[in-house]
């Protein structure tokens, strides 16, 4: 898709009228405007990208956004929406993609931890973050990825040190404000945890109606060897927000990471999750669910890629959608060669709960290695008319009955979400979510 | 309490009850039995409401309503209840959250107090132990994984819990062991009342040893055929339903 469009020139306007952190510096420079330039050749991802297939931009071409938020650093928030409760208070909140150290609370930081934001490290050391920002466009990058790396003014940057276990989960808010106008935010962050670490992470979009931004969010996750990440995903930006990310995961040997997804807002959502087993008896496993209703449009790409020996994923998302509803899952697995033993497995179930909703399910397996196991399961269906009537049966109001089952439907997606209290916050959500949609 | 009259219904083209006519009192305990295919399970699909079945002719009250204008959960809620042939599992719903949220539904529209969990589990351990039932079964998903036994037990535990007005077992003996046998009938003894009928739907005489009925129906070819008291199903069982063909068409012809 062209660059030539009212997004695509709002885009290059921002380029010229932003001064971004971090500017003066050369390497900088020049891979901010590689990055853009790359971004006027391909433009905007189209249909004929395979990972874009169901996913049209054309309305989202025709929008011109503002370049950020200028007031983002003074804007007042409701703080009901930070820290989620009986989940520990440790967050580092973001609010119209910049960060806020006045709303973020590290005072109980482990030694060994840091978690801060991208502009000030640009500002005071900027050579650290090189290796995360000087980059030449390749293949895989789309135009989002483009953008983002020519315009990312924050983000978060967080590593663990070697050795290091955080008891406490820590937080990271995303928070849309609403603002003047529509803003594109781009922001780019860094996990990184050394080997042996252990973190928790619950990252939390929530925003106020009216907040349509669009958040293009870009991270790197990389998890050295034997160290573990828990990362659970609780997305409930507000009804006209376009929340674009992706995350491209790399697990060391004996790395692992246990990823949980709870996809509820936003109008047009997408999250690209490439995960490289890279190291020996890699762990990655995912579960994830999207609700949908209204016209919502979520798509979840679970890109993995085994390249280490005895490398292990497994994947178990759900997809709901109502009304006028699309879903798209995509669950991708490449084993290259020399990924001998690796075991991966995808599987995806989807229900329909209105003749208008769809859902496009494609799990895939590419195989290039020897004495592998692989499996993959996809399918779409409806609330099964026996239970449905069997819960009426007894008394139960169709609409119940239809929550009932929609819930337990997703119920799997939560198992292993850590702690106790934050799965059983996780159940609270759908089930709050769900009157919505089964209605 | 329950009048059927005249009742036809069917399943897209294929018409299954042909002119059903049936009443019961309160306090009462019929017992319907009929050869493979007759319209059993049809009987007790239709007097529960389930979706799919369209009755051309005739006509059902409960209570002096209209019992067929009902969506099915308002019948439960009227009282009406059906203990299911086959028993759907519900993955992923918890048995105690089912039968609370089941119980608590009736008493909502009821406008009756809603249970909380404390006073529920107390409630429902007390008929699992009156079941003979394993508590375990409790913490399970829905029939999920259940033995065809475990899961009429189970139907059983929630009409013990609902306590409906009228009770419609359809064969929930078949598949029991001798001693659940024993307490299923008991569960259904128990709960007789002046109050509350009951429509057992059974291919076995051995049931109505336990559960001794006031009235035993045969139901053919989507009518009832004969009635009489419990010395019917005896008969039945020495002489099979080619007995009761054989008397019909003696009674034609006279
Ligand atoms: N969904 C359906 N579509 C078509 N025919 C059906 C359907 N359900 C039931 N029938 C038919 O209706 C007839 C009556 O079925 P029903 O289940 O009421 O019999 P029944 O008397 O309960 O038999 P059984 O003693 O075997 O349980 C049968 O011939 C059956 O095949
Ligand atoms: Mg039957």
């Amino acid at each position: 898709m062209s660059a030539s469009t009212p997004f695509g020139q709002s885009m290059h306007e921002a380029a010229a009228s932003l001064r971004l952190p971090g500017s003066g510096l050369a390497w900088l420079d020049a891979a901010r405007a590689e990055a853009l330039r790359a971004f006027a050749e391909r433009g905007l991802p189209d249909q004929r990208n395979e990972l874009w297939k169901y996913t049209s931009l054309r309305a989202l071409a025709q929008r011109a956004y503002a370049a950020g938020d200028n007031q983002a650093a003074d804007r007042v928030v409701g703080m009901a929406s930070l820290p989620l409760p009986a989940i520990g208070n440790q967050c580092v909140v973001f609010v119209n993609g910049v960060y806020r150290a006045d709303l973020s609370n590290l005072n109980r930081l482990a030694d060994g931890v840091s978690a801060g934001s991208l502009a000030s490290g640009l500002r005071e050391s900027p050579e650290p973050l090189r290796f995360l920002l000087d980059k030449r466009a390749d293949d895989d990058d789309d135009g989002f990825t483009l953008l983002n790396r020519a315009l990312a003014a924050d983000g978060l940057v967080l590593r663990v040190a070697a050795g290091v276990n955080v008891a406490e989960p820590l937080h990271v808010v995303h928070v849309g404000v609403a603002a003047e106008a529509a803003s594109a935010l781009h922001v780019r962050s860094l996990i990184e945890l050394g080997e042996g670490a252990r973190l928790d992470v619950v990252e939390h979009h929530v925003g106020d109606a009216g907040a349509g931004h669009l958040l293009n969010l870009v991270r790197d996750v990389n998890v050295h060897a034997r160290a573990h990440l828990g990362w659970t995903v609780i997305q409930r930006a507000c009804a006209d927000a376009t929340v674009l990310r992706c995350s491209r995961v790399r697990l060391h040997d004996e790395a692992s990471l246990g990823f949980h997804a709870l996809e509820l807002g936003g109008k047009l959502v997408r999250h690209e999750i490439r995960a490289e087993l890279s190291g020996a008896r890699a762990r990655f496993e995912s579960r994830g669910a999207f609700v949908l209703h209204d016209r919502q449009h979520a798509d979840m790409e679970v890109l993995v890629t085994h390249r280490g020996r005895d490398t292990f994923s497994n994947a178990v998302w759900r997809g709901v959608a109502s009304d006028r509803a699309r879903g798209v899952v995509h669950g991708r697995i490449l084993v290259q060669p020399g990924a001998d033993g690796a075991d991966g497995s995808f599987y995806n179930k989807n229900l329909l709960l209105s003749t208008s909703a769809e859902i496009d399910t494609r799990p895939a397996l590419e195989i290039y290695a020897d004495e592998v196991k692989a499996n993959h399961g996809a399918t779409v269906g409806q609330l099964d008319e026996n239970v449905l009537f069997y819960l009426r049966s007894r008394g139960v109001p169709l609409e119940v009955a239809r929550r009932i089952l929609v819930r337990a439907f997703c119920a799997v997606t939560l198992d292993g979400i850590e702690p106790a209290t934050l799965r059983e916050y996780c159940d609270g959500l759908l089930a709050e979510q769900l009157p919505e949609v089964a209605a | 309490m329950l009048k059927i009259e005249n009742l036809h219904a069917r399943i897209g083209a294929k018409e299954i009850l042909k002119g059903l006519s049936l009443e019961v009192k309160p306090g009462e305990v019929h017992a319907i039995m009929g050869p493979n295919g007759a319209g059993k399970s049809t009987l007790g699909n239709v007097l529960a409401g389930r979706p799919g079945y369209e009755v051309t002719q005739g006509s059902v009250t409960f209570d002096g309503k209209n019992l067929l204008e009902l969506e099915p959960e308002a019948r439960a809620a009227a009282g009406v209840f059906l203990a299911f042939q086959y028993p759907v599992e519900i993955p992923g719903v918890n048995n105690t959250y089912f039968l609370r949220a089941a119980l608590n539904a009736q008493h909502k529209v009821r406008g009756e107090q809603e249970l909380d969990s404390m006073q529920f589990l107390k409630l429902v351990r007390e008929k699992v132990k009156a079941m003979g039932m394993t508590p375990e079964l409790l913490n399970r998903a829905v029939n999920e994984g259940f033995s065809g036994g475990e899961k009429k037990r189970n139907e059983v535990l929630q009409m013990a819990l609902l306590e409906p007005r009228l009770a419609i077992l359809d064969e929930t003996d078949s598949g029991l062991d001798i001693d659940a046998l024993k307490q299923v009938a008991a569960g259904v003894n128990a709960l007789r009342a002046p109050q509350r009928a009951f429509l057992v739907i059974t291919h076995y005489q051995r049931l109505l040893d336990y559960i001794v009925p006031d009235f035993v129906h045969v139901l053919a070819d989507g009518r009832i055929v004969e009635s009489g008291d419990a010395q019917l199903a005896r008969e039945l069982e020495a002489h099979g339903y080619a007995w009761v063909r054989e008397r019909e068409s003696a009674e034609a012809s006279a």
